[in-house]
């Protein structure tokens, strides 16, 4: 049974004491506030809305104060913000850098461009990110201003809260 | 005489205890959901190109590695050393033995750079 250490974290993730714990109603709502206040979200900015975000995360409508700390990798961030157009030569990447990041995750599209397509129906725009990855927070603008960002990652930050934290060990739902 | 290290001893088992918390409860937590491009390497979103994702790494990493650990127990044996310096009785005997003890260190020094370890190959 202990023939490694990947068996031991099995045994204590999965076992009836653990499972309970994850049952409680104050489990489930301590970790969901823990994870909606320290969002750690991926810079990914392709155009103009990027610059949205940078001034949001700048001191006028400081990002810090909410515990959004912007990440470089995707490896260590919990949200990717698409800001910007997403163009068909950029989507694959678009498209391995989600599937990088690990667990739970979500994805903001900021603007027109990343939310629809925006003004470009063109042949080299994707109409919208939610034809390559899902998206949970879709904020419209051309560029949305900071405040709308802003209030983007508040609406996320209720939406974590409103979810259930371990919902894929409970259901036994394997992503990918 | 012991006793009066005992608050470094109390505050060491506290924090390894919070980060060993920290670790493990995080383990018990956290969602669990490997799959290949998930575990692929990240290199900015583009496909991993180059030898390191195959396995080929230089070896010289390994000879560079070694030298730094002869080098690094070789200063690690200088500090105790420079603590008894100013003991006035046996002073030239000690300095002596530590003049020794680098000169045969050195010899094998000038061996590998002879020899072209330090190099980068």
């Amino acid at each position: 049974m202990f023939t490694s250490l990947e068996n031991i974290a099995d045994l204590l993730r999965d076992n009836p004491l653990t499972n309970k714990v994850k049952d409680n109603l104050v489990t489930k709502t301590v970790v969901n506030w823990g994870r909606a206040s320290s969002l750690w979200p991926m810079t990914f900015g392709l155009a103009c809305c990027a610059i949205e975000m940078i001034c949001a995360a700048c001191s006028r409508y400081d990002l810090d104060r909410m515990g959004i700390v912007f990440r470089p990798s995707p490896r260590q961030s919990d949200v990717i913000v698409i800001a910007g157009t997403m163009t068909k030569k950029i989507a694959p990447m678009v498209k391995r850098l989600y599937d990088q990041m690990s667990e739970p995750r979500w994805v903001i599209a900021l603007g027109g461009c990343a939310s629809a397509g925006g003004p470009y129906n063109t042949y080299s725009v994707v109409q919208g990110t939610d034809l390559v990855i899902p998206v949970d927070i879709y904020i419209p603008g051309c560029p949305p201003r900071p405040e709308a960002l802003l209030f983007g990652f508040l609406q996320l930050m209720e939406k974590i809260k409103r979810e259930h934290p371990f919902v894929l060990e409970e259901r036994g739902i394997k992503v990918g | 005489m012991l006793f009066d290290y005992l608050p470094i001893l109390i505050m060491v088992v506290v924090a390894s205890f919070m980060g060993g918390m920290a670790l493990i409860m995080s383990a018990v937590l956290h969602p669990k959901n490997p799959y290949k491009d998930k575990l692929s390497p990240w290199e900015c979103g583009v496909e991993p190109i180059g030898d390191a994702n195959v396995g080929h790494f230089r070896i010289h990493f390994f000879i560079i590695a070694i030298l730094f650990i002869v080098f690094d127990v070789e200063t690690l044996f200088l500090f105790p050393w420079a603590v008894i310096l100013s003991e006035k009785s046996i002073s030239d005997f000690i300095f002596v033995e530590m003049i020794v003890f680098i000169a045969v260190l050195a010899v094998g020094l000038i061996y590998a750079w002879v020899k072209g370890a330090l190099d980068w190959v």
